[in-house]
């Protein structure tokens, strides 16, 4: 019997015109892990919410179709019930956490199903070592950060060890490290307890190595349903914007097709590579072992780092300890020359919202020097904070707005734009000023970002570089810091251990490194898949 | 001004013993009807959240109380023209008539008044010193729905705390500062206010996901119970003794309106510093009490 299953499943939310799915049928075997693509607002959480019972009961409208989880149909059976089959967890650690203390949260659900204590105390101790979430049990919930939390809730969700989770982007707060442990506790879940996993994710790199299928989703409807590999070579005809940056890598070097007539037959049966591991054989047996290999005179975009235009910011020395005992940053030094774009780095809590904060003035270091050669502006991470009013018109001027080229929509609520169009408003309200702007800093932008989404975002930080304005950004997400960053600046434990242009640190690392670094282990100093396929060409042009 | 779990006698009782012991505090200020009692009431309750290391809090609870009792004190004399006490004569006042503020309508007063600082007092000491957790663990026992929806507000309080912190350095962040001052604050709490909705679903869809809506009622985790369990309900006890004594066997009376006779005897002040033990006798055992 199959562990979740969807059968024309087509709903509308409450008002809505449109449906937000569309004559979804698909079926989800026990111990399959499956992956959910699609652009934003694509209907991917939609998914998520049939699937736990909150579609219809909770949010109400109009379905039609049959979903049966765990053999309970959602119609008859509420996501309570549901709740013992299926371990759901949601994009928003902050409404994830309904208890005051880890042990508590991990509990909670075990006791609404009546399991004795004995069962609850070792489903919480099992738990919470799975997750290597044991130093937190007896922490308060509102003192852990966004990434603990989302562990935390995690561990929520699959205390009772449900035959089916249901993720919903959950390494969006995460850093590389947490984000690549949470994919592979995931996939040893699903091979040790054969639990199914249904796993929403933009950053598919991360985890499509781990995964038995992907679905895609497009307005609602299920367009792909197939094996990692298949799945890409679709992605590649039909949605370049799902592409995986290895996947496009071999597609720009053609590799795809074959690299001579002869491979053309091997190659042509090959799907691209869903992971570093594949992409690496897949090289080495077309001859293009580019570890050593690739000429070294090969440069991507590392270049010497450019002159100076004067220093827009320069933090010297910079601590900012809390009352309560904690440290942030401890005599953190950062130089930002105008028109430079600046990846800030490093696992949570190292300390890059706090150094933001206390450049921007919104915290005051409790030591140490900030200058600035003009007005620093903040954008903190969720965008709709900073949307106060009941119309986009009121809340940023025309020239504002036209800026960011949101013009044309003033008398619409912020609260119906999209994920990206919100950003810009409040990017807008930011720099809606006739001061002269020194900084722009960005903290975790892209966080439930599609890749398209992200790469406008890019463009726009180049623009206001060009402008001489400095960016510095804080992301976990290395492909998005290659698409615009020039140096970056990698934190920990409140002070910056490496900084330096951005190949030099992006290519060097495990974690810290894009897939085209990885795959090409640094070489040339390539970190997207344009700079990997410009490389890897080049190298068969030499071999040839 | 939330709960942390703290090295005290009150904190290592259960959740259910601890909030019955506050809320005895709570009544019994309302219940007993000598000033000079419901001040020394006052005086042990902040004791003991010193005892159980809560007392600069619950002072914080006492500051924002006051202005409250205070209002009731001045207030009384000035709506309430029985007593034969005159302290101030203002004669024929237009709309209010004639008007003499008595002693006895002052005292009734801050007796009102100190019986609202005290009892707001004690709810303080259990929303800082008892475990929200377990309170709602045992809810859960009595009623699913009620449950359901007390859980509602108390997750709520802190996610709408954490958005108006986040929206309120959000709103110094930008060009405009979110309007000038008061504005500001006005345009972050009204922007908090109509997201609450939003919020409170995906609290609730959160708690439906966790079956918190099951019909399941949890097997009842058998503890035994602690020395501070024992001592904290005896406590409670021997409070509820002293307050209704008093009414049963017609002791300690007070009526503010009628002042013959209301000297404090040596009774009395035996009755307060019995009250006293009593209260915060549990505090004086540290064994067992860290986390």
């Amino acid at each position: 019997m199959s562990v979740l299953e969807f059968d024309r499943v087509t709903y509308t939310y409450p008002g809505a015109s449109t449906p937000a799915l569309v004559d979804v049928s698909f079926a989800v075997e026990p111990g399959e892990f499956v992956v959910v693509a699609g652009m934003s607002a694509s209907g991917k959480s939609s998914l998520v919410r049939a699937a736990c019972g909150l579609v219809p009961h909770f949010h109400g409208g109009e379905f039609a179709g049959t979903v049966c989880t765990g053999g309970l149909d959602t119609r008859t059976h509420g996501p309570d019930a549901l709740s013992r089959i299926a371990g759901t967890l949601f994009q928003d650690p902050e409404t994830q956490i309904v208890m005051g203390t880890v042990r508590g949260e991990l509990a909670f659900g075990l006791e609404n199903r009546g399991h004795s204590a004995a069962a609850i105390a070792r489903g919480v101790e099992e738990t919470a070592l799975a997750l290597g979430i044991e130093g937190l049990l007896d922490r308060a919930t509102d003192e852990l950060s966004g990434g603990e939390r989302q562990r935390v809730a995690l561990g929520a969700a699959l205390a009772g060890r449900p035959q089916i989770v249901l993720l919903d982007e959950p390494t969006s707060q995460l850093d590389p490290v947490a984000g690549d442990e949470l994919v592979w506790f995931l996939r040893r879940l699903n091979e040790e307890w054969g639990t199914a996993v249904l796993l929403i994710e933009h950053r598919l790199e991360r985890c499509l190595a781990a995964a038995d299928r992907v679905f895609a989703i497009d307005g609602g409807r299920l367009v792909c349903d197939a094996p990692p590999g298949e799945f890409l070579r679709w992605a590649g005809a039909a949605a370049p914007a799902l592409q995986t940056p290895v996947a496009r890598m071999f597609s720009l070097a053609g590799l795809t097709t074959g690299v001579t007539e002869a491979d053309d037959a091997i190659t042509a049966a090959q799907d691209p590579p869903t992971g570093v591991k594949q992409a690496r054989e897949r090289l080495a047996a077309v001859d293009l072992d580019v570890l050593g290999r690739i000429s070294p005179h090969i440069q991507g975009k590392s270049g010497p780092r450019r002159k100076s235009k004067g220093t827009a910011l320069s933090m010297r020395g910079v601590w900012h300890e809390f009352p309560g005992g904690g440290v942030a940053l401890r005599a953190a030094d950062l130089d930002v020359d105008r028109g430079e774009l600046v990846a800030l780095m490093g696992r949570n809590g190292a300390g890059k919202s706090t150094l933001m904060r206390n450049a921007a003035g919104l915290d005051t270091p409790t030591r140490g020097k900030v200058r600035t050669a003009g007005r620093v502006a903040l954008l903190l991470q969720n965008p709709g904070d900073y949307l106060l009013h009941e119309s986009v018109g009121e809340e940023a001027s025309a020239q504002a707005l036209a800026q960011v080229h949101l013009d044309g929509l003033e008398e619409r609520h912020p609260h119906d734009l999209s994920g990206g169009q919100r950003q810009r408003l409040a990017l807008a309200t930011v720099l809606d000023t006739d001061e002269e702007l020194a900084v722009i800093c960005l903290d975790e932008p892209t966080r439930g970002m599609d890749r398209a989404t992200k790469h406008a975002l890019a463009e726009r930080l180049v623009g206001y570089a060009g402008d001489g304005v400095a960016v510095v950004v804080a992301t976990h997400d290395a492909e998005f810091a290659a698409d615009f960053a020039q140096r970056v600046v990698l934190l920990a434990d409140g002070r910056a251990i490496a900084d330096a242009p951005i190949a030099e640190v992006l290519t060097g690392g495990w974690y810290f490194a894009t897939e085209v670094a990885r795959v090409l282990g640094g070489a040339g100093g390539a970190l997207t898949p344009e700079e990997g396929a410009r490389l890897i060409k080049a190298q068969i042009e030499v071999e040839v | 001004m939330r709960y942390r779990r703290r090295d005290s006698p009150l904190h290592a009782a259960r959740a259910g013993v601890a909030a019955l012991w506050c809320a005895t505090l709570g009544i019994s200020a309302l219940v007993i009807e000598h000033p000079l009692v419901i001040a020394a009431l006052g005086a042990f309750v902040i004791a003991a959240a010193y005892g159980a290391r809560v007392g600069r809090y619950v002072l914080r609870v006492v500051l924002f109380a006051l202005p409250f009792a205070l209002i009731w004190m001045v207030l009384n004399p000035f709506l309430v023209r029985d007593g034969l006490t005159v302290f101030a004569r203002f004669g024929e006042v237009p709309i209010l008539g004639y008007m003499d503020l008595t002693v006895e309508a002052l005292l009734y007063g801050t007796r009102q008044g100190l019986r609202l600082l005290i009892s707001l007092t004690a709810f303080g000491l259990l929303t800082i010193a008892v475990d929200p957790d377990g309170l709602l663990r045992l809810f859960r026992r009595l009623s699913f729905r009620s449950a359901l929806s007390a859980s509602l507000a108390t997750r709520l309080v802190p996610v709408l705390a954490a958005d108006s912190r986040r929206m309120a350095d959000a709103a110094r962040c930008r060009a405009d500062r979110g309007g000038d001052g008061r504005l500001a604050r006005l345009a972050v709490v009204r922007a908090v206010v109509s997201g609450a909705l939003d919020r409170s679903l995906d609290v609730a869809a959160t708690l439906e996901v966790r079956g918190y809506g099951s019909a399941r009622r949890s097997r009842r985790e058998r503890m035994p119970w602690s020395r501070h369990d024992m001592a904290f309900a005896s406590s409670a006890f021997g409070v509820v003794v002293l307050t209704a004594a008093p009414l049963i066997f017609g002791f300690l009376g007070f009526d503010p309106y009628d002042l013959d006779g209301e000297a404090v005897g040596v009774g009395d002040l035996l009755f307060i510093a019995a009250l006293g033990l009593v209260i915060l006798l549990p505090f004086c055992d540290r064994r067992g009490i860290a986390r």
